[in-house]
Order: C-alpha cells, then structure tokens, then sequence
C-alpha cells in the first residue's frame, strides 16, 4: 500500500502519521517546497517564530510540557545554523526533538552553494543522529526513523538534512508501521538480579537517600507516579537534580528538597553523610557532585539509567542497574514488597532526626527588606499566587534560575523547564512559547534575568502574533548576576563587563510589539502588580526591578566537596580557592 | 549477593584521575565495531575519539558484507580500564554501531597488519634486505634496480621490528594498514 508522492508532501504526510500537531519553523529557498505543503493543509499548525533558535527551543518547550518529540521546520545554511545552539541544548537535556532542515540540490552539494552548509556535519556531535536524504524514496522511513530515534531510549535531538531536489521529486510513501526503522532497541528492563540486589541494599540502608534525575521525567508520568510510591513505602529522603524537579511532589513528606551548587544544604548534606545513595535517572553532573574524590565517601551507590554510558561515566558505582526508569521502579517495588517490604525503621528514625537538624540551619534565608525588592522575595510571593494555578515554569539561566528552583514548588512533572546541561541564556523565553501552545489554557510563566531574556525578546513577536498569553517575569537586577557573583566570589571584585548597561525600557519594549508591560520596584506593590500580570489575557513583560547585588545561596564553591557549603554573603567572600577558580 | 561484599568506600575513585593520560594503568585494547555503512559512520566514530579525547592508535574499515551493508571498524585504543569502558559505552550509543566487540578481553584473538616497504639499498645493503625479508617471510611485490618493495603482514609488533631491521638497509617508505583483528575460534551467530 505505497503511495506516490513528493518529498516535500511526504514530509507533511509523515508527521501528520506521527501525530504531530504542531510544527515550530522559520522559512527559506531551501524549505520552500515543504512550506508550500505546509499552506495546503490544516492538521498541522505551523508556529512562526523570529529566529531559529527560538524554534528549536520553542520546541523542546513543548516536548517537556507533553512528553511528545517537538518538531522544528528551517532552511539551509542560516537557518540550520541558527538552530545549532538549541539542537545541543536538546541533546545536554535528553529532549525528543525532530529538526527538519532544507538542503542545497544533491547536484549542488559541494559546490559552496548559495546558503549551502554542511548541515549534518556541523550538527554530528549535537544530534542523537542525523541524516542527509539523497534519495525520495528513502525519505519516508528516515522521517519515521528519526521519531523512533528521538523518543526512544535515552531520548535526544534528531535532524534530518533534505535537498531541495530531493523535495521536488516523487516517490513511493510508507506509513510508520511498515518503514525501516533500522535496528535500535535499547533494552528497557533490569535483570532480576540486579533488582534484586538493589532490594538487599534498601533493606540494610541505614542512612539511604534517593537522588533523581531528568531520567524520570523523560520515563514518563507513570515513574514519577512509582517512584512516589516507593519513596513513600520506604520512607526514604528523596532530592533531585535541576532537571527532576516535580517527579516527586515539592510538598512531599520526603522531600528533602533540590541538591547540588546552589541546592540545599540539608540535601548536599544527606548526599555526603549517607550510607546508601540511590541514584535514578540522573548522571552525577559535576553541578552535582561538587569535588568527586571527596563525593559522598561513605555510601555504597546504585544508579539505574538506560544509557549505558552513564554508567561508571563520573563516579565508580557499586550498582549499575541499566534499564528504563519506569520499568525498573515497577519491578524494583514488585520485589521489594514481595521479599516483605522491609526497611531498618529505628535507623530511618535517626537519618530523618539528622536531616531535621540540617533543615534547621534554614539554608535560603535572606535579609529582607521593605525598601527595595530582594529577589528571593519576588519569587516567594510569584509562588504564593500561582501555586493554585495550572501552572508552568520556564527559565532562562544565572542566579534567577536557582532562585527559582529553590523558592518554587513543583507539584508535578513535566511543569519545569529549565536549560540544565548547556546553561543557554536565552531558553525560557521561546521555551515558554512552546509550553503555551502546548497547553493552551494554562499558566505559564517565564522566570528570566533581565540579561538572558534579551537574547531572544525578538520572540515577543511570536507570541503577540499567535496571542500567546506567556508571562516573563524578569528579575532586573541590572547585572549578568551569576557571572557578577562568581567575580566578587573569586575575582578580586573586578567586574568585568558584567553588567547591563542601556538596558530598553521594557514597558515600552512589550507596548512596541502589542504586548502588556508592568514595571515594579516597590516590595508594598508586589503582589498587585502579580496579580495584574495573571489577570492579564495576553503577554506581559513583567520588570520587577530588584536588589542589584544579591548573592545565590547555598553554594558549594568549586572543588569543594558537599558537606563545605557557603551559606551567606559574610562566609563567601575570596572563599574558592585557587584551585576551584579554574573549575567552570 | 556479590554487589554487597563491596568495601564502604568503595567507589570513592574520582573520574578526573582516571582520565589523566599519565596515569598508571593505560591498557591497549582492540575493539572491533560492527557498523551500518551508512554515510557518516566512519566520521561519527573518529569524532566520538577526538571530541572525547580518546587515543587512537590504529583504525581500519570496509564493508564486510555487501548486501547487508556492514562495515567492520577495527580500532586500536589506549585508555586506563575506566576509559577503555566508557569508550565501548560511547560507541554503543551510536545509532548505526550493531556491536561492540572488546577483542583484547573477550579471549584470545588474531591480529594481523599488512604493510609495504620499500627499501632502497646496494651491493651488500640489497642482499641483506632481500634475506632479512625471507626470513620474516615478506614478499616482494615490485623491484626496481634501485630498490624493493616488501609486502609483510603480521602482527604490529613483527612489522615494527621488519621496519626497525630495513632502516640502516635504506628503508625510503613505509604504508600500513593498521589492525584487522577476529576473535580465535569462536564462531558467531549468524
Ligand atoms: C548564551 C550564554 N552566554 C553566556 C552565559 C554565561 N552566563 C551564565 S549566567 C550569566 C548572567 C545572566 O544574567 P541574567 O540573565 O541577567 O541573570 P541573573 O544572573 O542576573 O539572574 C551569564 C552571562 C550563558 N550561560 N549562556
Ligand atoms: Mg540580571
């Protein structure tokens, strides 16, 4: 049951057959035949964005919202090579993401064309795959390859390079289940031993912590929703990476709360004294680990992930339980119950004793103030307002973005979206696009710094065009705040060119493009002017002008291992050695 | 349950020392890689080498099997145990690799190199060449009045000590190919 076509309409065929909805995509000469399947159709939405890279991130917004591969649409040359920083930003996160980019002519290729560039070779390293098509009939199976390729296993950033020729000509169509989707099967269940290894250790911790990971979330709903049960059945502490927030619920009995550089002192604490670390889903990320010959010393270590190279990649481990999250939580809790559901209670009693000692040095303390806005404090009162709402957070990356994962509660999955292995400034904006439209009625808010958020405020356009109603709530402290922090931290306070200077007059900026503003520097004026961005039905540039020289606490300097937190301003200053100041 | 025997502290190895190339330890190990021969292939495997800072010591490739399109890689790496791991987990996670075969732990293996030298000596110099050549049974494949060319294969350490023999006998060039390795007597699925 083939079907004669042109590429291009194969393209449009093929992700209509995905079931794919909506399309993030800029266009060019190259594009031009797929663009025009794209005008004589309406099952796919096409999103126009205003810069390449917005696609890709406006794609991964959506993909983390729903848990289904974003898909961007761009030209040759330019076009891909704009997308390039948001593809390794997908590829850092584990993002299911398909890139479709156009090509010069087979006949063409190698000839230094007009917008030709080697698209696949540039995006190699970037990409989970990538192919270059040359032939029509081989294009229906690498569209389908490449969503089978995206979303399974470790999920990832797939691009597919198609000359324009290659557009035009026709050939024979397959549909998803009868294409060549090549041989990748990555293994999803754990052995049994392994399981039932990991069963023993839960059974003999004394001291045992569970610390996950971006791997849960991309598991999907139903491990978030084990790993709760386990969590509670063993009355383990459980922490998380950046990238695992809301698997296990912010009000959680067991929530020890965000670990890492700037995560909390009770939790860094818990990772270094324990006895059992569980590690699920997350790669012991040097944010993570801090110094790692001086990492958790004491504890024996499973970590379940379904990459294998994340495995005894960092830290040697005693457990490696290779598998999908989900898959493995199910038989790890099937066995663990069937063996009698056993755990040592009157050494838990004493761990959660030792933990409430640690909570009790209150780590995100701050100095109030009634005069000027502290950061902290915009973002606590951000949370007290929305938490009832179906709500979703985006950030974009420096002190903002941890105060916004230290002072938010997340409640559920997939409602974080943060650049967690690349640090791209410039993400929440576009990412916040892409959440919208996946989720249409919802509360989606951009918590950004004044700085990343103009890498890519051309997008206000986007959302005006497609009446997004996207908050971006900048926390304007005039400074590229983190790299300020780190200067005054271990450069002598020289600030080098780490402040924004001629910064546009945002209220103005937002009326420019059709959008709200709202300017706020007044803590007594706060919570009104929130309430007006909420009750706002369209997008709003927030300016909350706040403290310019707040630090982010806690803080595990470079090369120092967890159990050396800095806890406030006083404790800080030329703290990092040396040696860490090379550290990144 | 073998897991818990471990000694507290166990993994208390920092990744960082492990990659230090002058760290004790490096093992050299062949791997053989079964890929799609896809366009690119080769490309993604040497990136993976360079962009990780693996070493490469030797690389062969073909198409092994025409109709089915695979290629076999043969490489020659050098790592501490660690890295070597990390390596082979690497080039699993490449979408065309089928297998990754570890030749050096996986039992004991053929490997052989071919390569062509030609020397370039006279009078007692050439004759010299000539029965140093039997000896190491290299064939001469051209011959010139001025010169021979050798064809040798072996393993890479009898070819470096044929090169190390023809250098005072006026060795001028030297191509080879790099390891082909298979696994002794053991037979694959197919
Ligand atoms: C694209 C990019 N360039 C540079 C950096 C380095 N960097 C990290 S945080 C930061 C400052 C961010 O300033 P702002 O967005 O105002 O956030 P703040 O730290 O002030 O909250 C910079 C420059 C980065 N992460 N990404
Ligand atoms: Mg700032």
């Amino acid at each position: 049951m083939t079907r004669q076509m042109t590429g291009a309409k194969m393209v449009v065929q093929a992700l209509k057959d995905q079931g794919v909805d909506v399309v993030f995509g800029y266009p060019g000469g190259a594009v031009l035949p797929i663009y025009d399947e794209i005008f004589q159709q309406n099952d796919i939405r096409h999103i126009l964005v205003r810069h390449e890279q917005g696609a890709v991130h406006a794609a991964e917004g959506y993909a983390r919202a729903t848990g289904k591969p974003g898909v961007v649409l761009v030209t040759s040359g330019p076009g891909a090579t704009n997308a390039v920083t948001g593809i390794t930003d997908a590829l850092m996160d584990s993002i299911p993401i398909v890139v479709i980019t156009g090509q010069v002519p087979t006949f063409m290729i190698g000839t230094d064309a007009f917008q030709e560039a080697d698209t696949v070779g540039i995006t190699r390293p970037c990409t989970k795959h990538n192919w270059l098509v040359k032939d029509t009939d081989d294009l229906p199976h690498k569209l389908h390859q490449a969503f089978h390729v995206a979303t399974t296993g470790r999920p990832g950033p797939v691009l597919i390079d198609i000359p324009k020729d290659v557009q035009f000509a026709t050939g024979d169509y397959v549909p998803p289940r009868k294409a060549d989707t090549g041989h990748y099967r990555p293994r999803l269940k754990a052995s049994r031993s392994e399981i039932e290894a990991l069963a023993v250790m839960i059974e003999q911790a004394e001291r045992p912590v569970f610390y996950t990971g971006g791997g849960v979330i991309n598991s999907g709903p139903a491990a978030s929703q084990l790993l709760r049960e386990l969590v509670d059945a063993t009355g383990f502490p459980i922490t998380s990476t950046l990238m695992g927030l809301g698997a296990y619920p912010a009000s959680g009995r067991n929530w020890i709360g965000m670990l890492g550089m700037h995560g909390l002192y009770e939790a860094n604490m818990a990772m270094h004294d324990c006895d059992l670390m569980i590690a699920v889903g997350a790669r012991f990320d040097d944010r993570i680990t801090g110094r790692i010959d001086s990492f958790s010393p004491g504890s024996q270590k499973a970590h379940i992930d379904i990459d294998p190279s994340s495995l005894n990649k960092v830290i040697q481990v005693d457990l490696p339980v290779l598998g999908d999250v989900g898959h493995v939580l199910e038989d790890l809790l099937k066995i663990w119950k069937s063996r009698g559901r056993k755990v040592k209670k009157d050494a838990l009693k004493k761990w959660w004793e030792q933990i409430g000692k640690w909570r009790k040095r209150n780590c995100l303390a701050y100095a109030p103030s009634d005069k000027v806005i502290k950061p902290q404090y915009a973002l606590q009162r951000l949370e007290a307002l929305t938490r009832e709402h179906d709500r979703y957070i985006t950030t974009e990356v420096g002190q903002h973005q941890m105060w916004a994962a230290q002072f938010m509660g997340f409640e559920a999955p997939n409602r974080f979206m943060t650049s967690g292995g690349l640090g791209t400034m410039g993400y929440g904006f576009p990412a916040s696009i892409g959440v919208q439209i996946a989720r249409p009625d919802a509360l989606v808010i951009n918590v950004a710094g004044e700085a990343s958020w103009l890498m890519n405020m051309q997008e206000l356009g986007t959302a005006a065009q497609y009446c997004l109603p996207v908050k971006q709530f900048i926390l304007n402290n005039e400074r590229l705040g983190m790299v300020r922090q780190w200067q005054q931290l271990l450069h002598g306070e020289r600030y080098s060119h780490s402040w924004s200077e001629s910064l546009p007059d945002f209220v103005k900026l937002a009326e420019a493009f059709g959008a709200k503003g709202i300017q706020c520097s007044d803590p007594a004026d706060l919570d009104d002017a929130i309430a007006e961005m909420i009750g706002h039905d369209g997008p709003v540039v927030f300016d909350c002008l706040v403290e310019k020289h707040e630090n982010c606490f806690p803080m595990i300097p470079s090369g120092a291992p967890h159990n050396e937190m800095l806890m406030g301003d006083a404790a800080a200053t030329d703290a990092i050695g040396a040696k860490g100041a090379v550290l990144v | 349950m073998p897991v818990l025997q471990i000694k507290k502290g166990a993994s208390r190895r920092s990744a960082y020392d492990l990659r230090n190339p002058n760290a004790d330890g490096e093992e050299r190990h062949t791997l053989a890689i079964v890929v799609d021969n896809e366009a690119g292939v080769l490309a993604r495997v040497i990136g993976l080498f360079s962009g990780r800072g693996y070493n490469i010591e030797s690389l062969t490739v073909a198409e092994v099997d025409h109709q089915g399109h695979t290629s076999r890689i043969t490489i020659v790496t050098t790592g501490t145990p660690a890295v070597i791991e990390q390596i082979k987990a690497q080039l699993g996670r490449i979408i065309p690799v089928h297998d990754v075969h570890d030749l050096t732990v996986e039992g004991p293996t053929v490997e052989r190199e071919l390569g062509l030298f030609k020397v370039a000596g006279t009078g007692d110099k050439r004759v010299e060449a000539l029965r140093l050549a039997d000896i190491f049974r290299a064939n001469v494949v051209d011959s010139t009045l001025e010169s021979f060319t050798f064809e040798i294969t072996g393993t890479p350490e009898k070819i470096d000590a044929f090169a190390d023999l023809m250098r005072p006998l006026g060795l001028n060039e030297v191509a080879r190919t790099g390891v082909a390795a298979l696994a002794r007597s053991r037979v694959e699925p197919r």
